[in-house]
């Protein structure tokens, strides 16, 4: 079994969506929940992760330049992540179908095997 | 409240959820009393435990183990909020509450123990409250129950609902139901109010494990039916002034007919299945009582038979006290005090009152005066509370 990073990213539209109204941000957390308390019955999660607050910024290159978040204009934003583990990188990726963030159509899961050096 | 707290908490945190409980009804004195009451106090006391809950999860998470198999899902924001919001969703608190139960009656606390704990886990009688109850100090009440959560505490989960002694434990926890009613019913408090609450209680338990697939089996039936029956005469069993009533002397009138009727679909319910169980017999001797409008209209013929069967179920010297009783109604006080005289362990009920009283009224009714008043005197000296000794001084001057 090795680690696997799940990197969650949707567009702003999507956040919204889901997150907007208390009902629409139940159903979604309840989405979550479902898929997470299945990975870690079998075995799969080994932290949930966080989900990650919109607002950001970034600092960039060695001038160290802070600037707001590359967001406004974003098509897509890191939603949160999550630590898996699986067998190798094809089993992680066909694990990460199952994440209700993909319900959207700009959603995405980024899987990257965590390194060992 | 708790018990939904301690589902998230773990059972480690008992005294923490408790903590949560009692903060809640902190900030609801200081918030009502500025801003009023709002419209659904126990919905808003909720509300508040609940946000109170989410944010001590949230600062302690990585200080503290909480549930165990909650903790991967309170450690992250992704599903917190939900874990909470469902642990307080109603069926989930149903489960909860049962699951409480099922823990407080461990085997490896006895009985009063076990019931202290429900009282004040379930109920949210405080020590003081219990205490009162009980006739007993605050402060054995107080270490009971901080013995009882130890045990509790110790074990790592609470009770599951599935598990294998999950039959023994069931009637574990209808005996202690039943104990915390007869408290109620016959219990030692003057006070009327704390033993119609110690009954009200053991009813509204008792409704939960029929609300459950698990629990709601032919015996949680009959409990609750036995309940419902004695619950109906509990109005009649003191007259206006406070006094202690015989059952021959109660007012029929004030028995309560809704309860009756309550009881008597749990009994039809209880019958359903192949069950039975001394509650069954109980309750169905109960049911006689309630449906005769006068004591001399009661069926003894079917009461002695019901006690016949007790016997042969589970025998004691306390049902064939009543079988005696029930023998003298129906063939006269001689008949009665021969089968006292028969009862095998009748060194047994020495320290209870009713044996003399019961042989008291049986020589009254022969015309054995000085006999009758040496019994009760005898029963007088055995009483356990106020109204019995007031009850015994006055058969005593008749």
């Amino acid at each position: 079994m090795s680690d696997f990073i799940y990197i969650y990213r949707n567009s702003p539209a999507a956040r919204e969506a889901n997150m907007g109204t208390p009902e629409a941000r139940q159903k979604s957390m309840q989405r979550w929940m479902t898929w997470l308390r299945e990975l870690e019955a079998n075995g799969h999660l080994k932290s949930a992760g966080q989900p990650l607050d919109r607002d950001g910024k970034v600092a960039r290159g060695n001038s160290r330049t802070i600037t707001d978040g590359p967001f406004v204009e974003a098509k897509d934003v890191i939603g949160g992540y999550s630590i898996i583990q699986a067998k190798d990188l094809a089993e992680a990726a066909e694990l990460a179908k199952g994440c209700p963030g993909l319900e959207d159509p700009d959603g995405s899961v980024e899987v990257r095997p965590v390194a060992s050096m | 409240m708790t018990a939904s707290l301690t589902r998230l908490f773990g059972v480690q945190n008992l005294a923490l959820a408790e903590d949560v409980v009692q903060d809640a009804f902190c900030r609801a004195l200081e918030v009502w009393r500025v801003r009023g009451v709002p419209p659904n106090p126990s919905a808003w006391l909720m509300t508040t435990a609940r946000n109170r809950a989410l944010d001590l999860i949230r600062r302690e998470r990585t200080a503290r183990t909480f549930a165990p198999e909650l903790t991967r899902l309170l450690e992250t924001e992704w599903t917190a909020a939900a874990v909470v919001e469902e642990a307080f969703s109603s069926d989930v608190v149903l489960g909860e509450q049962l699951r409480m139960m099922f823990s407080c009656c461990d085997p490896e606390l006895a009985e009063p123990a076990q019931i202290a704990l429900i009282l004040n886990i379930l109920c949210g009688f405080g020590a003081g409250e219990i205490a009162a109850a009980y006739l007993s100090g605050t402060a054995a009440i107080e270490k009971r129950i901080a013995r009882g959560k130890k045990v509790l505490a110790r074990s790592s989960t609470l009770f599951d609902l599935s598990d294998a002694d999950f039959a023994a434990r069931l009637s574990a926890v209808h005996r202690a139901l039943y104990l915390l009613f007869s408290e109620g019913y016959h219990g030692a408090s003057a006070h009327d109010t704390v033993r119609a609450e110690l009954c009200d209680e053991a009813m509204r338990l008792a409704a939960l494990l029929r609300e459950h697939p698990a629990t709601r089996t032919p015996a949680t039936f009959a409990v609750s039916a036995l309940m419902s029956f004695h619950a109906a005469r509990l109005q009649s069993r003191v007259d206006a002034s406070g006094e202690l009533q015989a059952l021959w002397e109660q007012d029929r009138s004030t028995w309560n007919r809704e309860l009756i009727a309550q009881g008597e679909l749990l009994l039809d319910h209880a019958a359903r299945g192949d069950e039975l169980t001394t509650y069954h017999i109980e309750a169905a001797i109960a049911s006689v009582h309630c449906a005769a409008s006068t004591i001399g209209e009661t069926n003894w013929n079917a009461i002695v038979t019901m006690y016949d069967q007790l016997m042969l179920v589970a025998p004691s010297a306390v049902v064939a006290l009543n079988r005696a009783i029930a023998i003298a109604q129906r063939d006269g006080p001689e008949r009665g005090i021969e089968a006292i005289e028969a009862i095998e362990d009748r060194e047994r009920l020495e320290a209870y009152p009713f044996l003399n009283a019961a042989l008291g009224e049986l020589e009254r009714r022969r015309g054995h005066a000085a006999e009758a008043r040496r019994y009760f005197t005898a029963a007088l000296a055995l009483a356990r509370s106020d109204a019995e000794r007031r009850y015994l001084e006055k058969r005593i001057r008749e």
